[in-house]
């Protein structure tokens, strides 16, 4: 039986390896194992994959949809849509019900968000006032607020009114509750300041409460944005005579699937710019308050 | 000479609490001079913050009253000047804007508020950093800029509760020696909260020691060393003597965290 040899280098590394890791007193010969890195594509790789990815779709659909492999019934196809889209914008009422649907959206996004905060910075001024009213605020809280949209429709009316007020509904507690939680979180210390200077409490509401609470205000618009066109649509669903919302019910109701996809795309086109625009300005409003 | 500005006169602070009524201050009586320097130092929870609250008229006494210039000022805010250990700079304000709060408060419109402050930002220091936002100073640099605040509102005596404890030893030093520089410009009274002795020492007429629960005054040390003073004064025999008493007045008594600890 012969034992490889091995060269006389590797054998004088090996006892060195042997020897200094039995002074450190670790496992010898550990692989060398270098930091993770992943190299980074340009941003033109990075979007050229992505609309790549969304034409292999759109033309699945479509091949899908003329091999018969889809059912063109349930989920139409890419040609009838863009074929729906452009009617919906020439004869039909894309543009009205694009306007009432923001507009509600927004009525409701700004009623909401200023009520709400005016409704949680209200809390600092007494205790027990916050004390008393907010297991109701809770409560309203974690109720489904759309469960009471066939309510609000009931009392509002199938205008305008009734789509504000769902929209209203559902961005006004998330508004109270962080401006509440903005409150709280006040630097007692800061107040301490404040009234060692003299301070009515006004001038501390003003000068110390509504500036800390900013942050808290500013950091609920772009979930409230969301929340409103959710609102708006639901709105829209129980009973309208505009809006995209009113357009997709109405479509499926119908079984013109092309429409529910056209108005789909459209009410998403609308949520992407309204949050985008909103994320701009809660991005600028927190530059302006330098904190 | 100098009457006395600000009488703490048989204050008293009681709380109840499960385990019966916590004497925080216990019969404290302090008359400090106009124009003097004092300091208070004591072992943690001693009450010297609860001191400067009720001077400040921020909590109300159990018992005794608080006298400025011989007038009841008990549970009235306004009337002194306090610095609490944070800054308390408002983020959303420039240095100059942070330093005129006082003024403005006190119903001086901003712009003559500014007009007043900046002078003394340049000439205190702060000089190009009069638009900066607090988050761009150094501590020693927010620290001045708490201290100008803390002066500028337009009262007499001034409570500073530990200002330069969070700062390094190195602007610790230097700011002492600010202080002391502001304190002769301006005349003001000061009382002054430390945990450090030698700070105590060398900025003060008079150094209040403190003990703890209750929280009472157990000794009254006048410092006759001679103004202005300088960094070498703390190397004099006199200094290192003054020293050696209050540090074994401090250690005299029971630490209180080890005896309280049950």
């Amino acid at each position: 039986m012969t034992i490889p040899q091995a060269p006389a280098e590797v054998i004088a590394r090996k006892t060195i390896a042997t020897l200094t890791s039995d002074v450190a007193g670790v496992a010898p010969a550990k692989p060398a194992r270098r930091l993770p890195v992943e190299k980074e594509w340009p941003t033109s790789a990075i979007v050229a994959v992505q609309i790549g990815i969304l034409v292999v779709i759109i033309a699945a659909w479509e091949i899908g949809a003329a091999t018969g492999f889809i059912d063109k019934f349930f989920w139409s196809h890419p040609s009838a849509i863009y074929h729906t889209l452009t009617i919906f914008f020439t004869t039909g009422d894309a543009f009205t019900d694009i306007a009432f649907t923001f507009r509600s959206t927004i009525l409701g996004f700004l009623i909401g968000t200023f009520a709400g905060s005016a409704l949680g910075l209200s809390f600092w001024w007494s205790k027990n006032y916050a004390a008393i009213v907010q297991p109701y605020i809770i409560c309203f809280e974690s109720l489904p607020k759309l469960a009471l949209a066939p309510l609000i429709v009931l009392v509002f009316g199938i205008g305008i009114a009734s789509k504000i007020a769902i929209a209203t509904a559902l961005t006004l507690v998330v508004s109270t509750l962080t401006t509440f939680a903005g409150v709280k979180a006040v630097d007692p210390d800061g107040e301490k300041l404040f009234y060692s200077l003299g301070a009515s409490r006004l001038q501390v509401f003003r000068k110390l409460v509504i500036p800390s609470c900013l942050p808290w205000i500013i950091s609920v618009l772009r979930v409230n944005i969301g929340l409103a066109l959710t609102g708006a649509i639901v709105g829209e669903f129980i009973a309208s005579q505009h809006g995209l919302g009113r357009a997709i019910i109405y479509a499926g109701q119908t079984y013109d699937i092309a429409l529910v996809w056209v108005a789909v795309s459209v009410l998403s086109a609308l949520a992407v710019v309204m949050y985008v625009t909103v994320s701009w300005i809660e991005r600028v409003l927190h530059k302006g308050i330098k904190v | 000479m100098a009457s006395t500005k600000l009488l703490i006169d048989d204050v008293s602070m009681k709380f109840a609490t499960p385990a019966g009524v916590f004497h925080a201050l216990d019969h404290i009586d302090l008359a400090v001079l106009r124009g003097s320097f004092v300091s208070l130092i004591g072992p943690s929870g001693c009450g010297k913050s609860t001191i400067f609250n009720i001077v400040a008229g921020l909590q109300e006494p159990s018992e005794g009253r608080v006298l400025i210039d011989g007038v009841d000022s008990t549970s009235t805010i306004g009337r002194v000047g306090y610095m609490l250990q944070k800054d308390l700079l408002l983020p959303w304000r420039t240095l100059t804007d942070n330093i005129i709060l006082g003024m403005e408060i006190q119903g001086v419109k901003r712009a003559e508020a500014r007009a007043r402050a900046l002078p003394l930002l340049r000439r205190y220091g702060l000089a190009g950093f009069e638009n900066a936002y607090p988050r761009a100073l150094s501590g020693g640099m927010r620290q001045r800029a708490a201290l100008l605040r803390t002066l500028l509102f337009d009262t007499d005596v001034v409570l500073l509760d530990e200002p330069f404890g969070a700062l390094d030893a190195q602007t610790r030093l230097r700011m002492q020696e600010w202080l002391l520089q502001l304190w002769e410009d301006f005349g003001k009274t000061v009382v002054f909260v430390t945990h450090d002795v030698e700070e105590a020492i060398f900025l003060s007429d008079e150094v209040y020691v403190m003990g703890a629960r209750p929280g009472r005054i157990i000794a009254t040390i006048a410092v006759a060393l001679p103004r202005p003073r300088l960094r070498a004064c703390a190397a004099t025999p006199d200094f290192m003597a003054l020293k050696e008493r209050c540090l074994d007045l401090l250690h005299s008594q029971a630490p209180p965290d080890i005896e309280d600890a049950a």
